[in-house]
């Protein structure tokens, strides 16, 4: 993968925020790219046929609270399971452990090509990045994956990696790289990966998934795709290593089918994924396939520092993507903006919490706070207010600029003395009034962005104190 | 301290637990699970033939209806004529072993390759809620007959259809002692929508799914 520019905008921390939304906005190409998915729409036609949506969501909220209630619990329960049936379980307690690990099993069982399933843990580790530089060859293979890595790119939504490209991207980046004649049907270059992954599909020593889920009851990795390439990852290959978070273990089978039914809904609208695979362990005697062994590696990775806190419901996030779907500024500005590796409000929420409050300031602050992402998210993850928290801590660490914090000082101190505070609203409405002139529309405010794009409705020149006293003596 | 014990350290210090779990902590976690709890569902007031049926559909797959199993390979080689495809099918040993003289299909009970085309399994349970085979992996039930081929055909013993995933986690736990090392929960073809949100069936896996119900 090469070092583009939009490698090197991801590795950056979430700063800068408002720069990347600034181009992604002026940036036809990713705005007309983003229109072409309809996602919220096909969540809607998908809910629609559970007649009691809003009980199992909070069941389902409930199943998850469960499982971190007493998380420490429920991952013993797994390994001891997943050990019992032949998986080695792996801990990793940071992104360098993942990648560590992962290069250790790949040394270990002498492997040099590696084919990847989708895994969004590995994108906050760097894995290919690590891989590559130890000189493996690594492929990804849900079909976004391949395209944002033809690109030199990282994914912009967790289930539709490249939702930002057009299918001329596509056209001129399999021309480039596969060096066929350009094709520009959509069904052609769907058909076209299908060809070039099925080689290394064949090929692949090492297959690394993610893990939507681990189940504690019987030690197995739930994966959900759609394209198969899930499957051939856990099938082909002779070596399994599936990367998932602490948070991710569910008790029991039932808890896993109750979840299933929100997750494909909120996703893609689909009452179920086409592929849900249970894997337990590597092949057993006398199989014909699957790999001779399968890893497990369970991540921390700042995990553990939203347990027990007012941040902890951001952990039974089950990645759907629905909160980004139906957000208006990530509907406008596209993942990338967001600088890591989940966009969205979800993505507001655990970033800073992950990578450090003081590193993606702007982003719990990218939000209008309209409650969209509340009200859909499947297992009933109050969004807005883990955001209004985090701005509060935001303020109580002095991380706000100094502009906002002197304005506010001023004006808590105006708003506590009744004189003043009359005085300065009085000085402001006529000053408002005048700006205003005939129209009485104010067009621009010197030294304020804001009005841009926008007027604003002129005061009449009367505060509400004013007209509250004439009032009372007529 | 190794990772492990880190990162439940820190679990168990989150959650204002004592450092080492007790007896009383593993017995309400053993409890929970054996209780296998079917959480809050839909209400699924129908009937589960019929429903399987219309679900297949809904999941892009096909579905051909046949008395009994002596009737299969017949119905299957109709499939493959009517849809101008190969007459030559990689098979599960339980398939290969019917009857499929005169038929004109030539069936292999051996595992998967990269290049075949028609692929033909049984299931070990279908899910009437969603249209979805039930696919257990074992030496006589490999996962790539399904998998590879860009044609999957499946025969479901109409008695093994099942009402919801929980009906199926309920009665294989019934059937076998344990998990085997793959559960495919398959929902017609392999499809992706990654290139301008354009729906495409066929993406890794079959293009299609063929599913023929017995009746007896």
């Amino acid at each position: 993968m090469g070092a583009s520019s939009g490698a090197r905008t991801m590795n950056a921390p979430a700063e800068g925020f408002k720069a990347r939304a600034h181009d992604k906005l002026n940036d036809a190409k990713v705005q007309r790219a983003m229109r072409n998915f309809n996602l919220a729409g096909a969540r809607a036609r998908g809910i629609a046929d559970l007649d009691n949506f809003e009980d199992i969501r909070t069941a389902a909220a409930a199943i998850r609270d469960r499982s971190l209630a007493s998380l420490d619990l429920w991952l013993a329960r797994f390994e001891q399971e997943a050990t019992r049936r032949g998986t080695k379980v792996h801990w990793a307690e940071t992104h360098a452990d993942i990648n560590r690990i992962v290069i250790e099993i790949a040394r270990q069982t002498g492997v040099k090509k590696i084919i990847k399933s989708k895994s969004m843990v590995s994108e906050e580790s760097h894995l290919n990045d690590a891989l590559e530089a130890e000189g493996f060859k690594v492929v990804e293979t849900d079909l976004g994956e391949y395209i944002v890595q033809l690109a030199g790119e990282k994914p912009s939504h967790i289930i539709a990696p490249a939702i930002h490209k057009t299918r001329d991207d596509v056209a001129d980046l399999f021309a480039e790289h596969h060096k066929t004649p350009r094709k520009s049907d959509i069904g052609e270059l769907t058909m076209e990966a299908r060809k070039f992954l099925r080689e290394h599909f064949l090929s692949g020593e090492m297959g690394i998934s993610g893990g939507n889920f681990i189940i504690a009851e019987t030690g197995s990795l739930l994966l959900v795709t759609n394209e198969g390439n899930g499957r051939m990852t856990t099938t082909l290959p002779r070596v399994h290593v599936a990367i998932t978070g602490i948070e991710k273990v569910l008790p029991t089978l039932e808890d896993a089918s109750c979840i299933l039914r929100l997750l494909t809904r909120s996703a893609t609208g689909q009452s179920i994924s086409n592929y849900v695979t249970v894997n337990t362990g590597p092949k057993q005697p006398g199989d014909l396939d699957g790999p001779e062994e399968m890893h497990v590696i369970i991540v921390d990775a700042g995990r553990t520092k939203l347990l027990g806190t007012d941040m902890q419901e951001a952990l039974r996030c089950i990645r759907c993507g629905a909160c980004m779907n139906h957000c208006p500024v990530y509907q406008n500005i596209g993942g990338h903006a967001y600088g890591w590796v989940y966009p969205g409000p979800i993505g507001s929420v655990l970033t800073p919490n992950y990578i450090g409050i003081e590193n993606a300031v702007d982003l719990p602050n990218a939000a209008t706070l309209c409650n969209q992402c509340g009200v859909v998210c499947p297992v009933k993850i109050p969004l807005p207010d883990l955001m209004r928290k985090l701005r509060e801590k935001q303020v109580d660490r002095g991380l706000r600029p100094w502009q906002e914090r002197l304005g506010l000082k001023l004006w808590a101190w105006t708003a506590q003395r009744p004189g003043i505070y009359a005085f300065a609203t009085k000085l402001a409405a006529r000053l408002g009034r005048s700006i205003g002139g005939a129209d009485r529309t104010i067009h621009r405010l010197p030294g304020n962005g804001w009005t841009e794009g926008r007027d604003m409705p002129a005061p009449k020149g009367k505060t509400f104190r004013e007209l509250y006293a004439e009032r009372k003596r007529s | 301290m190794s990772a492990r014990d880190n990162i439940f350290a820190r679990i168990r210090a989150a959650r204002a637990a004592a450092p080492n779990v007790d007896d009383a902590e593993r017995a309400v976690i053993e409890g929970r699970i054996a209780l296998h709890a079917v959480g809050t569902r839909p209400s699924m007031e129908w009937a589960l033939v019929p429903r399987f049926r219309e679900q297949c559909v809904r999941m892009s797959s096909t579905v051909d209806d046949v008395g009994s199993m002596a009737d299969v390979p017949r119905a299957i080689a109709r499939f493959l004529t009517g849809m101008n495809l190969p007459m030559r099918a990689v098979a599960w040993p339980e398939i290969a072993r019917l009857d499929w003289n005169g038929t004109g299909v030539v069936v292999e009970g051996r595992a998967a390759r990269g290049d075949d085309l028609v692929g033909i399994t049984g299931v070990h349970l279908a899910v009437a809620e969603t249209g979805t085979l039930m696919l257990l992996s074992g030496p006589a039930t490999p996962a790539a007959t399904s998998l590879l081929p860009e044609t999957h055909i499946a025969v479901v013993p109409q008695g093994r259809i099942v009402k919801a995933m929980e009906e199926a986690w309920a009665q294989t736990r019934q059937e076998r002692s344990e998990l085997p090392r793959a559960v495919n929960f398959v929902s017609g073809p392999s499809r992706t929508a990654d290139i301008e949100g354009q729906l495409q069936l066929g993406a890794h896996g079959p293009y299609r799914v063929h599913v023929v119900v017995v009746a007896e």
